[in-house]
């Protein structure tokens, strides 16, 4: 059987390069007919294009045949077979459309086996993500409003606009569950459009990434150049946005180290943010957006800038800030000493810190198991009903007492519904 | 009647034959504008009127004027004013006369202009007209006064043209005419510039090229649309997508449709330089020599050789045949392959061979379309006589059979027939688009509600955060640099400007909901589905040699939804191959047994037939019985009777004998004749053709025709006869005549016709006769009744006077150069009336091959079949039964009455007798859906009580119809025919054909389709819905005029029950999933945008936005669209009922829009959501979103099309798995490149196993619901095709159901 197969597909495939020169003629026949239809005008467009395609050749060889003496006639009679010949159709299964073709029916047996396989696929894939989301452990402090001094608990803005009052605020976090190394900090930020559009295109791409496109800052404005006109270094409104909350931990007195190494996207460091670009005239205006740049290291060193640049896709979202290397026992507590610089409180956004730790799926994630699940069960439950109609009340495929014809008339008419 | 104007043919009675007062008033106005036009034009009443005054004094002294015309001595340049003068006084009296003329019936005055004018005053006028001749030939001939004779030619000109197109644009005036002058092309255009013979067919100059056709694309609805999607993209506050990446479709499309325009424009340009680089010889100096086409100019006298092409419309002086004949072939023309005849006039042609100067003036209308109407005449050596169609050879014919001819040039370059009709008929639009651009519009509801809810959320959250915009960190209105910006906003307009900028955005964004590409998808795919239908070898028509065309591209759909179809009857359902077939001569019937006449000539009368040197090219069976009293040597009245017969039918027609000596074929058949000639009639009518053959067979072959004489030979003996006068066959009074004159000086004329015009003008006298014409009637009651085509021949003699009088009238009436047509039937009345009648012929027309087969199963897919035909009642009832049309359980009804009252009395009976309700106009619809449902329920054979009863047969007439559809009883017909099974209309007319299309097409919703193949069927192809020519016998007309062409009606049946239906089916989905396809992804959009503060961000690239409807899902819908199908031919072809899909619009209409549209609103939900739910708290950046959303929506929209292909053969799987792999492809690339933002996401993603996830959970969930709703749909609710579908695949062919089926069934 295998052999068969192969020899007719082998025979196809030949007969196929054979036919398809022949194949590209009459397309071109045909796309020229839709040529007429659609432009209406062509020479002599009275004739039917066929005519006209096929006589001219006749026309060219008439005339070759007077010019060297021979009777027209002769020529005529030996054009008119060939021209009938060439406008029959080629046979092909192509053009007949008789290709071999899988055609797939749902037939009960497909529909029970595509359930039943996706329930089994989907319901262990569930079990796993779910598993591996329950084994992700995860401290979530909010401090945006605990940070703030009683005193200034109605006047958080001026609070955290003022230089002088002091930022600095400590938080205690207690280790529900053993956290293995490493320990991902993040900070969470909430009602922050980073997917505004004025703020995804408020910066400059050619200019992060060397040193030569530092003055492209069209899309940057407002905060694009300063008062003199020079380039801002790093430009734009993502830049000048840039989270300058800073975390310190400790552990039983002791400081655990916090590593910001690898936290930004390989990619990013090596080829967007250039290694020769320099922070220049950043957070000099008139309005300090968030964190400033140490100016001598350059744009690509500067891991949070580059966390930062890559905008989130939601209004509440998290950003690494880093790692802590070592593991964290179950119900340490760990001290977390916070510089609260950052201005949320003007549009009400919400901080927190976020320490966690990460398996294959990623952080916490239940949904993702949750939805398998479901889907999965569902699907195992619909072939489970599906059996029973079938072992109920069959109905026997193609079977042409069905035929809208065959019934009574006065039942079931499926188009009139 | 939508469209009035093609449907009224140049045969149009009310038009031609009334002359109304204010036609005699138009041609007067002309007149009146002559005085002051001063040159030649004047010269031609005064020509019209020295031939007439030649041909009754028979003398030719006053024709002095137009010798003294040719020499042109010098004389005053004055005259001109006395010219002026003396027409001025002259008017008053020509007004007067030439308004009486319509009036007179004298039979001198034929009812037209300046002719009569000799008559009346033949004593003043010769001499007065002889000094306008004389006077303004001079003016023209002097070089000082032409300026100013120019000047007055144009002046008056100008007026004259605008007085005659004020009044009537048909009635020809005499200063319309075009002046040609023979063999002077100086002269020719020394007045008029008449275009050279350069043509142009190309649109474009290099120049011209980009503007113009920038212009002719900015026509199209959909390319504004970008238009102004991309110009608003461009202003500041609104440049939602980079400009670039906006302007990358409309570019793309512009560049795409450019490059074909210039491909296709540059080669226009390379075969018009070809064309007009061809080169004829054209007199010059007195010899011929070659000349570039381009450089011919009317009135240039060019000679063409064999087989040459013929380079601009010329009229023949002469051919290399004595008797002036030359063969053309029009097939560049009309398509039609056999070879006509075109004559150069005796005069001319006798001329020429006796080697004098040709020079002459030709007078013609102005160029006009009309490629089988030519009106001129001719001025040559002092006579004057007329010119028509068979007297021009037409630019793109070529010349056959024939050695040389000799033409003068009349029309050149575009104005030549050929190029004038290079314009198209008016393209049609899809029921099922129609639909569709309802259905778009609810999309753009939608768009305008996604809009305006994104402007006002704008607002909203504007309104809120209105204090702190000025530093919040994601907007910041305001500049905060130190310097003169210091406190400015920027990019802020205020609420209401914001609000009014983010709908404008956010139409940017959305812009795809409105499919705009998907009427570029439909123009592909119909394009495919064309090629596919053009490819079937099962429409291949092999005795014709004709493939199937598809000549108009936008109708593919409609194919699948026919419930009507209009049949033409001869040559639709027939072959049009005539045969003859029985004869009743003398009032006697033969034809009841024949004999193959070669037969009959071995065995008993091989003596006569043995000195025949000719053979024709076909054999016909013949009656012995009249054979032999053929043979007879009486001399009794049957005998003449029968002698006359045969002769009529022989002479009286227009076909000519070609005869081409074929030795070798001779030989080899039988024992050596020397040279034997072979026969062929060519003629434009098969019935002629039919006639002329049988005749022949009966020892009567026309053996030569000219324009003079045709030599008949009468059982071996060679009879000359001259050709007096022919009167070709016209619709209006159905039949022919010719007048001959025997070699023994007896002059007859001959007749042929249909039997009702022809009884009415029968002698009545005779005792005889009488019994004669009640037993021709009898007989052509019984041939009618076996489905024979009739005609009546009779003849009569012509005394001197009636010939005298007549041949004056003919030529009159032949020459004129305004209604001749009229004219002529005024002549013919003359002489065709009292006539003897002969005999009657029946001519059998066979039915095509598989008819009953195609109309049975077409009946049975629930379409109605109507045959429309020009034939007789009884023939068309015969024909009827024969193709299983009518069948004998029906019960008929005839309506054929006379009167308005009688007509209205048939049809109340009728439908009282048959319990037809009357619909009134309110619920019309509901009416028609009714029919529809009692129609299905009698096809499915259901014993519902009340609904069962017998089939109705409607048989109609022409003149009942004429009747029925001017009044109001239209309504009354439309309920009778659409409660009757089988509707055939009889002697009809071409107009009324259209009329009853357009009944059902203005009643109905149904769709209706026209099929005919000659030109009588033209209105109403052009009138139905779809139009479907057959290239049958009968010329190309119809094809011309059709949507769709090919060889044979059964072929029909192929291509609407499987090519109609696959198309149907095809594009109905196609349609719904371009909808879907778009909305699910402006929707995702759309939820995205309500997430980012309304700000109408994307997270999907620019470029995956733009590229999603160009390249990463509009291939599979394509290939899908055009390869998918869901039955087989042979299961469409054995359950002819599966068509009703079409008819009842199951593949798409509003009901499964919905539901897409609700579907689409559930899978953009769950594209939406899951992300979101899944990266919910996480640090997800704006371009890894983005990137699972465009991988996700694509291979959503690809599974769920995957989901729906029924017929997956390779190139599907390319196409769909293709263009996932595709995206990939290009999500790759554009990750690839650092200066985008995006730098590197996929690499990132594609490493984390939640992204896969992610997509799979996506696909099951969205597609979950649809697939759940197909399958339970399948199994509770299955469609007839789902049944056939299922019975096809499973059991291996329909064959295993068919015995299955048919025992259920009975």
């Amino acid at each position: 059987m295998k052999n068969r197969k192969k020899e007719s597909k082998l025979k196809k495939k030949i007969l196929k390069k054979q036919k398809s020169t022949r194949e590209k003629k009459i397309y071109y026949l045909t796309y020229t007919t839709q040529k007429i239809t659609l432009k209406h005008t062509y020479y002599y467009s009275v004739v039917p294009f066929f005519e006209l395609k096929f006589s001219s050749p006749v026309v060219v060889k008439m005339r070759g045949a007077t010019s060297s003496g021979g009777s027209g006639d002769g020529g005529m009679a030996d054009s008119a077979p060939a021209k009938r010949n060439s406008r029959k159709p080629q046979y092909s299964r192509f053009t007949q459309q008789e290709l071999p073709a899988c055609k797939p029916i749902l037939t009960p047996g497909w529909v029970i086996a595509t359930f039943v396989g996706v329930g089994i696929i989907f319901i262990p894939i569930g079990l796993i993500a779910l598993f591996a989301s329950e084994h992700v452990v995860e401290i979530v402090d909010r401090y945006d409003k605990d940070c703030i001094p009683p005193n200034y608990s109605n006047a958080s803005l001026q609070y955290i606009q003022s230089s002088k009052t002091n930022k600095t605020c400590t938080r205690t976090l207690t280790v529900p569950k053993q956290m293995k190394s490493p320990v991902f900090i993040y900070y969470e930020l909430d009602n922050f459009y980073q997917n505004h559009r004025r703020y995804v295109k408020s910066r400059s791409d050619k200019q992060l990434r060397s040193k030569a496109g530092e003055s492209d800052t069209d899309n940057c404005k407002p905060e694009a150049v300063t008062s003199t006109n020079a380039p801002i270094v790093p430009c734009g409104l993502v830049a000048w946005s840039l989270f300058n909350d800073t975390y310190g931990f400790s552990l039983k007195n002791k400081a655990l180290d916090v590593s910001k190494k690898n936290i930004a996207w390989k990619s990013d460091q090596d080829y967007k943010f250039g290694s020769d670009v320099y922070p220049k005239n950043f957070q000099s205006g008139g309005l300090i957006g968030g964190a400033k740049l140490n100016s001598s290291i350059p744009l690509s060193e500067q891991v949070d800038l580059i966390v930062w640049m890559r905008t989130a896709a939601l209004s509440t979202f998290r950003k690494l800030y880093g790692r802590i290397e070592v593991d964290l026992e179950a119900n340490d507590i760990i001290t977390v000493t916070i510089q609260n610089n950052y201005n949320t409180y003007s549009f009400g956004g919400k901080k927190k810190l976020v320490l966690s730790t990460t398996s294959w799926i990623g952080g916490k994630n239940d949904f993702l198991g949750r939805a398998y699940l479901t889907v999965g069960g569902l699907c195992l439950f619909l072939a489970v009903s599906f059996l029973l109609v079938y072992v109920i009340k069959p109905r026997p495929l193609g079977d042409p007492a069905y035929l809208s014809w065959n019934k009574n008339p006065t039942g079931q008419m499926s188009w009139n519904s | 009647m939508t469209s009035g104007q093609p449907l009224l043919q140049s045969s149009d009675p009310s038009a031609s034959s009334q002359p109304c007062p204010s036609c005699g008033f138009g041609s007067l106005g002309c007149l009146c504008s002559n005085d002051s036009f001063s040159s030649s034009i004047i010269n031609d009443p005064q020509g019209n009127l020295f031939g007439l005054d030649c041909l009754e004094k028979g003398d030719k002294d006053l024709s002095v004027g137009d010798t003294r015309f040719h020499s042109s001595v010098g004389e005053s340049f004055g005259s001109v004013e006395t010219t002026q003068q003396f027409h001025s006084v002259e008017t008053p009296r020509i007004e007067r006369l030439s308004l009486e003329c319509p009036t007179h019936e004298n039979k001198r005055l034929v009812s037209w202009g300046a002719m009569e004018l000799p008559h009346s005053n033949s004593s003043n006028t010769p001499s007065a007209s002889f000094e306008i001749s004389r006077g303004s030939s001079v003016v023209h001939a002097k070089v000082g006064s032409r300026a100013l004779s120019s000047l007055h030619d144009n002046k008056s000109q100008r007026k004259s043209r605008h007085k005659s197109s004020q009044f009537d644009d048909n009635v020809l005036c005499e200063e319309d005419a075009r002046f040609i002058y023979i063999n002077d092309p100086r002269r020719t255009n020394d007045k008029y510039e008449f275009t050279g013979n350069e043509i142009r067919t190309s649109k474009y100059t290099l120049i011209t090229f980009l503007p113009k056709n920038l212009f002719i694309q900015f026509h199209r609805v959909a390319y504004l649309y970008f238009l102004a999607i991309a110009a608003l993209n461009q202003l500041p506050p609104l440049a939602v997508f980079g400009r670039t990446v906006s302007l990358f479709p409309l570019l793309f499309v512009l560049c795409v449709t450019a490059i074909k325009d210039g491909y296709e424009d540059w080669r226009r340009h390379r075969s018009d330089r070809n064309e007009n680089n061809r080169e004829a010889l054209v007199l010059q100096s007195g010899h011929f020599q070659h000349k570039r086409w381009k450089k011919i100019r009317a009135g240039e006298v060019v000679k063409i050789c064999a087989d040459e092409t013929i380079p601009c419309d010329m009229v023949l002086l002469g051919t290399s045949d004595p008797s002036g004949i030359a063969y053309i072939q029009t097939m560049n023309l009309d398509g039609e392959s056999n070879l006509k005849t075109r004559y150069a006039r005796q005069e001319t042609s006798s001329a020429l061979s006796e080697g004098c100067t040709i020079s002459g003036l030709i007078r013609c209308e102005r160029p006009n379309r009309n490629i089988y109407e030519f009106t001129a005449n001719m001025e040559f050596n002092r006579h004057k006589f007329s010119l028509s169609q068979s007297n021009i050879v037409l630019r793109g014919c070529q010349l056959k059979n024939t050695d040389w001819i000799i033409g003068v040039v009349v029309y050149a370059g575009q104005e030549t027939k050929a190029m004038l009709n290079s314009a198209a008929s008016p393209s049609k639009r899809s029921k099922l688009e129609s639909y569709m651009n309802r259905e778009t519009l609810w999309l753009s509801i939608f768009l305008f509600i996604m809009c305006l809810v994104v402007a006002l959320g704008m607002g909203l959250w504007l309104a809120r955060y209105k204090d702190q915009l000025d530093t919040l960190p994601y907007y910041r209105k305001t500049y905060f640099t130190h310097g003169k910006d210091y406190g400015k906003r920027y990019k802020y307009y205020g609420i209401p400007m914001e609000i009014f900028f983010s709908f404008l955005s956010s139409i940017i964004v959305f812009q795809i909901m409105i499919p705009i590409s998907l009427y570029i998808t439909m123009e592909l795919v119909r394009l495919g589905q064309s090629y596919f239908m053009i490819g079937d070898r099962h429409m291949y028509d092999y005795s014709s040699g004709s493939r199937f065309q598809c000549r108009s591209l936008n109708i593919n759909e409609d194919l699948g939804q026919v419930r009507y179809i209009f049949s033409d009857k001869t040559g639709t359902l027939t072959e049009n191959k005539m045969e003859f077939q029985r004869a009743s001569v003398y009032g006697k019937n033969y034809g009841g047994s024949l004999v193959a006449a070669d037969q009959l000539q071995k065995e008993n009368l091989s003596a006569a037939a043995a000195h025949r040197r000719w053979k024709l090219k076909s054999s016909i069976a013949v009656d012995p019985k009249l054979m032999r009293l053929l043979h007879k040597d009486s001399v009794g009245d049957e005998r003449i009777a029968v002698h006359e017969f045969f002769l009529t039918l022989a002479a009286c027609n227009t076909v000519i004998p070609i005869r081409t000596c074929d030795r070798s074929s001779s030989c080899a058949e039988s024992q050596c004749h020397e040279d034997v000639e072979t026969i062929e009639y060519q003629g434009e009518s098969p019935d002629e053709q039919a006639l002329v053959a049988a005749a022949s067979a009966y020892g009567y072959t026309l053996f030569e025709r000219t324009s003079g004489h045709i030599v008949i030979d009468v059982n071996g003996e060679k009879l000359r006869f001259d050709v007096l006068g022919l009167h070709e066959f016209d619709s209006l009074r159905k039949r022919m005549s010719v007048v001959i004159r025997f070699p023994n000086d007896d002059v007859k004329v001959l007749v042929k016709g249909a039997d009702t015009s022809m009884f009415s003008i029968l002698a009545k006298d005779n005792e005889r006769d009488h019994h004669v014409r009640h037993a021709t009637q009898c007989h052509l009651t019984e041939y009618s009744s076996q489905g024979l085509r009739t005609l009546v021949v009779a003849a009569r003699d012509l005394s001197e006077a009636e010939l005298e009088l007549w041949q004056c009238r003919f030529d009159d009436a032949s020459t004129s150069l305004t209604d001749r047509a009229t004219k002529l039937r005024q002549t013919a009345a003359l002489i065709e009336c009292d006539l003897n009648v002969l005999g009657a012929t029946g001519i059998e027309d066979k039915l095509q091959d598989g008819v009953p087969e195609a109309i049975e199963s077409l009946r049975q897919a629930g379409i109605k079949v109507w045959v429309l035909t020009g034939d007789k009642q009884e023939t068309a009832i015969s024909i009827g039964l024969s193709c299983k049309l009518l069948t004998m359980d029906m019960e008929q009804i005839i309506i054929n009455g006379n009167s308005e009252n009688e007509c209205r009395k048939l049809l109340a009976d009728a439908k009282a007798k048959h319990g037809v309700k009357t619909s009134d106009g309110g619920n019309r619809n509901l009416k028609c859906n009714k029919n529809a449902e009692i129609d299905y329920l009698e096809i499915s054979e259901g014993k519902k009580e009340g609904i069962v009863k017998v089939p109705l047969a409607l048989i109609i007439d022409g003149n009942s119809l004429v009747y029925i559809l001017e009044k109001d009883l239209e309504s009354e017909l439309f309920d009778l025919a659409t409660s009757c099974k089988v509707v055939l209309c009889c002697r009809v007319a071409p107009l009324q054909k259209a009329a009853i299309v357009d009944l059902i097409k203005s009643r109905t919703d149904d769709m209706t389709l026209a099929i005919g193949d000659g030109a009588n069927d033209v209105s109403m192809i052009q009138m139905a819905d779809v139009g479907v020519g057959i290239c049958g016998q009968e010329g190309r007309q119809a094809v011309m005029a059709s949507d769709f062409a090919m060889g044979q009606f059964r072929f029909l049946n192929r291509l609407l029950l499987v090519h109609g239906h696959w198309n149907y089916q095809r594009i109905g989905y196609l349609v719904l999933y371009n909808f879907y396809r778009n909305a699910v992804f402006v929707l995702m959009l759309f939820w995205y945008i309500l997430c980012t503060a309304f700000s109408t961000t994307s997270a999907l690239t620019d470029w995956s936005s733009v590229f999603y409807s160009v390249i990463y899902t509009s291939v599979p819908t394509i290939v899908v669209g055009t390869l998918d199908k869901d039955l087989s031919h042979r299961t469409l072809l054995q359950y002819p009922k599966l068509y009703g899909a079409g008819y009842r619009q199951e593949a798409y209409n509003m009901h499964l829009f919905w539901i897409t549209m609700a579907d689409t609103l559930w899978q953009s939900l769950v594209l939406f959501s899951i992300p979101l739910f899944i990266y919910k708290e996480s640090t997800i950046d704006i371009w890894s979103m983005g990137s699972l959303w465009t991988i996700a929506v694509v291979i959503l929209v690809n599974i769920h099309l995957a989901m729906d292909v029924q017929r997956w053969v390779f190139i599907t799987h390319v196409a769909v798995w293709g263009s996932v792999i595709i995206t990939f492809a290009c999500m790759v690339v554009l990750d690839s490149i650092p200066v985008f933002p995006n730098y590197g996401t996929i690499y990132h993603l594609a490493k984390s196993p939640t992204y896969w996830l992610t997509i799979l959970l996506i696909i099951v969930i969205a597609l979950l619901p649809r697939f759940l709703f197909k399958v339970v749909h399948q199994i509770f609710w299955p469609s007839d095709i789902q049944i056939a579908r299922e019975a096809e695949i499973l059991r291996r062919g329909p064959d295993h159901l068919r015995p299955r089926l048919d025992g259920r069934s009975s």
